[in-house]
């Protein structure tokens, strides 16, 4: 019989070695997936992972990495932030919903002005504004009330949609659009667009807020007292408040800026990637942001590698469900495999495994 | 010579990096009251979680009254009719009496016979319980009542108390031995685990004393002197903490009138208390766990914030401020669960000097960290107070209870504060640490600042203080000076036998 | 405006709206009074949804269908089991994993099952009960499931209160290190509550499949399995307030469908979100009780 025996401090070699492990273990059972969906299972993992960046049509899929990277990595710095002080915004969908949104509002409000050192700029405020505002609801209502901000955060993703369907058919609708539903194309607004910076790359303004903010974070969480702060509050609540942290604070800082950098994602998709309001633009990246925040341990570095391998798996499962006809829902249920294996791996890092003499209570 | 009740042959259990019994051999008679001694870490929990079926050793055997005894669970042991008194009690706060009695019992009657059963024992040992109260409502000493009446519910022919008087006043302790001792005279064996040695002096016939895992000597402790039993204990020649003494100068700090509720549930609310501090002096805090220390150290660190005048620091209150404010100003505090409060288990020692060490030190600049800093203060405490560990990248929770203490302890010492607070300074730690931290706080005190050490300690509090207050139920008596003080006064102060009544000892 | 809504009606569609609330609520208070909290709720829903459609579509037999459902959702609570109870994962990471995976396998095996109609769930043969004016109408012309879910809170309030089995399990949620201390076995309880819980979720994604709905669609619990959790805080962990939560929300989901229905002059989407500010605004209203004392928190035995 096996059985886990506390480590005296966590180990850093199984840390990295984790994700790594997590990654292996779910190719392999994804590939017993693709099996049983009677795929080539080898052919499926070499879809997915091998041929978006050199396979025949890499050309066209390499710059969509970027592309669906960028919000991943700038929602998941942004909630790392939170997680790693357990506190738990898990509404950023909603909070990316409600920043595109504003933003939106802001560049359709000045359309068809060309001042795009004016109304791009705003509409940068506006979608980091809304986002913040919308996780302000739970973070504020943690403080006040003591309110679960789990829930909250993610009924507002519910509310958050049904405004989004409302804007798109009713007060952001295009009114040159011949009644069809969604708002004018941003993207092909050049006083609010949001395009590729480097042709042939996927790089857009949104990808450069998301290497920004890895490395705010990076010397927030090493360098900074605020950053001590966080961490100290995730490994011990007590010992934090003991140290001088004010709690309420700390909630609604982690919970403003997890928003407004959700908010600022939003921002960048709807005046880039997606381009206009509709009904259902969004896609999921709030939650799947949850994922690379996770594999990527909380770690601003590690984020940016697992906001790249979830962007693959985006990309890999498009291409998939052309070639193979694999359903897309597949590469949904392998986002969520990776992580489980994450989160039962990760057991090595605090824990050694030992065989026991026979059954110890 | 009569069989034993239990017969432990050569008990061996490890752990990795440390074997927590070695060869362990001794016999429990029926009707003694048997002690176990050992200082903090010498492998008694080890020991009686065997008996009590939670461990399995790696070698040896027990007998109970000649017939092989292996229980494999805690049930089986009871069956055999073992019972314990756990020393971090094994209740369950949101359930009541009644139903905290029937989780330790293997067939428990139903509730109302239960209720009535309970009733009936605690009135004929002197343990008074209403069976429907919440057992979160309760004080430390009720608590511990509930406990015994659970064991002794099941008749047992063992009953092993694990340091079953530290939370009870010395008035209380002398009902809980006449208890004791009626409880022999039905012919219920006891083994009473301590370190308290005037105790197992009144109490006990046979003694049993272990230091690292191994039984070092056996005696009758109504013969030996309790000098003679604590250098068996310690294995050298106790260290006395030496005091100069010294006028006290001028009031540092001052709770004017202090009062307010607890921030968790099932804590004690503060009551209007009033004491004065000098310079130079240590004042002791007594008191049953439970009867408001938490809430006044959290008063006092300022993470739970008071009216401002309540707390004045040289005559300014600072009430109000947060933690940080009140270092600078140089109130420092040291809780006293150093794991998880005084200190975060899975940080680094360095990032630990940081946690309390940040303003004073200047770790902090514009909101910028000096690592560097951070690392050369912890290397000055674990130099300064002899911390054994690797080094500062060390995490907290890798380090002994006494070496963790002794960090937590230097840590603060080492700020130079005007003013110290210390919760339990030396609870769980081994005697030469506690030793250490004793004589640092009465340097501290001689070079000036005040010292205020809350402990349910009583013999520590004597041994370092100038003065000595009690806190009963969240309020705190005048303080008295120390030099003088007799047990029976203390008890008083500690709240007397609070409404424990003597066993109806009819034997 | 509420000329169109029949308030008979309205109240005893209210009871079907509740009820898959009431199966995942009750399921998942069960788990946290042991001190474990599963916020995969959503995802067991939706996996018994489908597991439930599937096999009742397959066998035509709508019980056999709810028997599946609670396979599917106990089988998916296993893993989460598995994690944190066995591999100490961290309980709110592995809930929300469990509830992203439970989306995606519900939406793989739901393929190809869309647009079928469910085989239908007849009402539980009451009699002359039904013909009672108003109550009958409003109380006892019901499918089985409905009257099941009330019978299963009342099982557990009894279970909870009166049977020993219930105790411990109370005491493992409570305090696990002195349930271990007493030598309970503070895993196997919090194994099989995390099984219940995650079989009535089961049951409860599969009355939407299978009676509320009654097609397959991806998506189809839209939310139920979190209103689930917040209706456990709310009630505060007790069986009789939370058939009262459920209800309540019933209650304004079945009341802003007809809403809609009766084509009220507010937005469409207002009045679909408002089930959802419902829900926050009764957590922060209504929530006092005090929660399990060792709820979210790992158990490992050491020494």
């Amino acid at each position: 019989m096996l059985r886990l025996e506390k480590r005296p401090q966590p180990s850093r070699a199984w840390a990295w070695a984790t994700p790594v492990l997590a990654v292996v273990l779910t190719m392999i059972a994804g590939g017993l997936l693709f099996a049983a969906l009677g795929k080539d299972p080898v052919e499926a993992i070499r879809t997915i992972f091998w041929d978006p960046l050199f396979g025949q049509y890499a050309s066209y899929s390499r710059p969509q990495l970027l592309v669906k990277a960028g919000p991943l990595i700038l929602i998941a710095i942004g909630l790392s932030l939170g997680f790693r002080a357990g506190i738990w915004n898990i509404g950023a969908e909603g909070q990316y919903i409600v920043g595109a949104l504003c933003a939106a509002a802001v560049g359709l409000a000045f359309y068809p002005s060309e001042a795009r050192w004016v109304i791009f700029p705003l509409m940068i405020v506006a979608g980091a504004l809304g986002g913040l505002l919308w996780a302000m609801i739970p973070g504020l209502l943690k403080v006040r009330f003591g309110t679960n901000e789990i829930l909250v955060s993610l009924m507002l993703v519910y509310v958050a949609e049904n405004v989004q369907s409302w804007m798109a058919l009713g007060p952001l609708r295009n009114p040159e659009g011949m009644g069809f539903p969604g708002s004018r194309n941003l993207a092909q607004y050049p006083a609010a667009a949001n395009p590729e910076l480097i042709a042939g790359t996927g790089m857009h303004w949104g990808v450069v807020a998301a290497l920004l903010a890895v490395i705010a974070a990076y010397v927030l969480l090493s360098r900074h007292l605020l950053g001590f702060h966080i961490r100290l509050t995730g490994e011990s609540p007590r010992a934090a408040a003991f140290s001088g942290v004010n709690p309420g604070a700390l909630i609604l800082i982690c919970m403003g800026a997890s928003g407004a950098l959700a908010g600022l994602a939003g921002m960048f998709e709807i005046t880039g990637p997606s381009g206009r309001v509709s009904i259902d633009f969004n896609v999921g990246y709030g939650f799947t942001a949850i994922i690379v925040a996770f594999l990527g341990r909380l770690h601003p570095v590690g984020i940016l590698l697992a906001g790249l391998l979830l962007a693959l798996t985006y990309i890999g499962g498009e291409v998939a469900s052309l070639t193979l006809r694999l359903p897309v829902a597949a590469i949904q249920l392998f986002q969520g495999m990776l992580l489980f294996f994450l989160l039962a791996v990760d057991v090595l890092t605090n824990y050694r495994v030992r065989r026991a003499r026979e059954g110890t209570a | 010579m009569t069989e034993p009740l239990l017969r432990l042959s050569g008990l061996t259990k490890a752990y990795p990096g440390v074997v927590a019994n070695r060869g362990v051999s001794f016999d429990i008679r029926p009707g003694e009251i048997h002690a176990l001694l050992g200082e903090n870490g010498a492998g008694k929990s080890t020991l009686v979680k065997t008996i009590y079926g939670l461990v399995k050793p790696d070698e040896g055997r027990m007998a109970w009254r000649g017939a092989p005894f292996a229980p494999g669970k805690p049930s089986d042991a009871r069956a055999a009719g073992v019972a314990m008194v756990f020393q971090h009690f094994s209740l369950f706060d949101a359930l009541d009496v009644a139903e905290n009695v029937a989780l330790g019992m293997e067939n428990p009657p139903p509730m109302g016979e239960l209720a009535a059963r309970i009733r009936e024992v605690s009135d004929t040992y002197g343990l008074p319980l209403d069976p429907g109260r919440i057992v979160g409502d309760l004080s430390a000493g009720e608590r511990q009542r509930v406990e015994i009446v659970r064991c002794l519910l099941q008749d047992p022919r063992l009953l092993i108390m694990d340091e079953p008087t530290s939370v009870l006043t010395p008035q209380e302790v002398e009902i809980l031995f006449e208890t004791l001792r009626k409880l022999r005279s039905e012919g219920t064996s006891i083994l009473y685990i301590s370190h308290k040695l005037e105790e197992i002096r009144a109490l006990c016939e046979h003694a049993t004393i272990l230091r690292l895992g191994e039984v070092v000597a056996t005696c009758d402790p109504r013969e030996a002197s309790a000098r003679e039993m604590a250098e068996m204990m310690v294995g050298s020649a106790l260290h006395r903490p030496a005091r100069a003494a010294k006028a006290p100068g001028e009031v540092v700090l001052q709770l004017d009138g202090l009062t307010a509720a607890s921030p968790r549930p099932f804590g004690t609310a503060l009551k209007d208390v009033s004491v004065e501090v000098r310079a130079g002096e240590v004042l002791g805090i007594g008191g049953v766990a439970g009867n408001g220390q938490d809430e006044l150290l959290l008063a006092l660190s300022g993470e739970m914030r008071t009216a401002a005048e309540m707390v004045r620091l040289k005559g300014a209150p600072v009430g109000r401020l947060g933690p940080t404010a009140r270092r600078r100003l140089g109130l420092l505090c040291a809780p006293e669960e150093r794991n998880g409060h005084a200190s975060a288990p899975d940080m680094s020692l360095t990032e630990n000097a940081l946690l309390t060490g940040g303003v004073r030190k200047g770790m902090i600049r514009k909101g910028f960290l000096d690592w560097g800093k951070a690392r050369g203060f912890a290397e000055e405490v674990i130099r300064g107070f002899d911390v054994r560990t690797p080094g500062p990248g060390a995490a907290a929770r890798s380090l002994s209870g006494g070496n963790l203490q002794k960090f937590v302890i230097g840590r603060e010492i080492l700020q130079a504060p005007q003013v110290l607070v210390v919760n339990q300074p030396t609870w769980g730690v081994d005697a030469a640490a506690a030793a250490a931290i004793r004589q640092a706080l009465l340097d501290l005190a001689a070079g000036g600042a005040a010292v205020i050490v809350v402990s349910q300690d009583l013999d520590e509090l004597m041994e370092i203080s100038d003065r000595f207050a009690a806190l009963n139920g969240g309020a705190l008596s005048a303080p008295v000076p120390t030099g003088g003080l007799t047990v029976h006064r203390i008890g008083l102060m500690l709240g007397g036998a609070h409404d424990m009544e003597v066993a109806h000892v009819e034997a | 405006m509420f000329g169109s809504i029949d308030p008979l009606l309205l109240l005893a569609s209210l009871m079907v709206a509740a009820t898959p609330i009431v199966f995942a609520a009750i399921g998942e208070l069960v788990v946290e009074r042991a001190g474990v909290l599963n916020l995969g709720v959503e995802g067991m829903m939706i996996t018994g949804a489908v597991c439930g459609f599937i096999v009742a579509v397959q066998t035509g037999s709508p019980l056999l269908g709810f028997a599946g459902a609670a396979v599917g959702g106990a089988a998916l609570s296993l893993l989460f089991a598995a994690l944190t109870q066995y591999l100490l994962s961290n309980q709110v990471a592995t809930g929300l994993a469990l509830t992203l995976f439970g989306l995606g396998l519900a939406s793989l095996l739901g393929q190809g099952w869309v647009g079928i109609r469910a085989p239908s769930v007849p009402d539980l043969p009451l009699g002359p009960l039904r013909d009672i004016p108003v109550l009958g109408p409003v109380l006892f012309r019901h499918d089985p499931m409905v009257y099941l879910g009330l019978l299963v809170c009342l099982g557990v309030w009894w279970f909870l209160n009166r049977t020993r089995g219930g105790l411990i399990l109370r005491a493992v949620g409570d305090n696990h290190d002195a349930a271990h201390a007493l030598g309970y076995r503070v895993v196997r309880v919090r194994v099989l509550a995390i099984l219940f819980g995650g079989a009535m979720a089961g049951l409860g994604g599969a009355y939407l499949s299978l009676v509320r709905v009654p097609t397959w669609t991806d998506g189809i619990t839209a939310g139920a399995g979190w209103i689930a959790l917040a209706i456990v805080v709310f009630a505060s962990w007790r069986p009789g307030r939370l058939v009262i939560g459920a209800y309540l929300f019933g209650g304004v989901a079945q009341l802003q469908l007809n809403l809609q229905a009766a084509g009220v002059r507010v937005p469409v989407e207002i009045l679909s979100m408002s089930p959802y500010i419902a829900t926050i605004l009764v957590l922060v209203l209504l929530s006092a009780g005090r929660a399990p004392g060792c709820l979210g928190r790992s158990f490992h035995a050491a020494r």
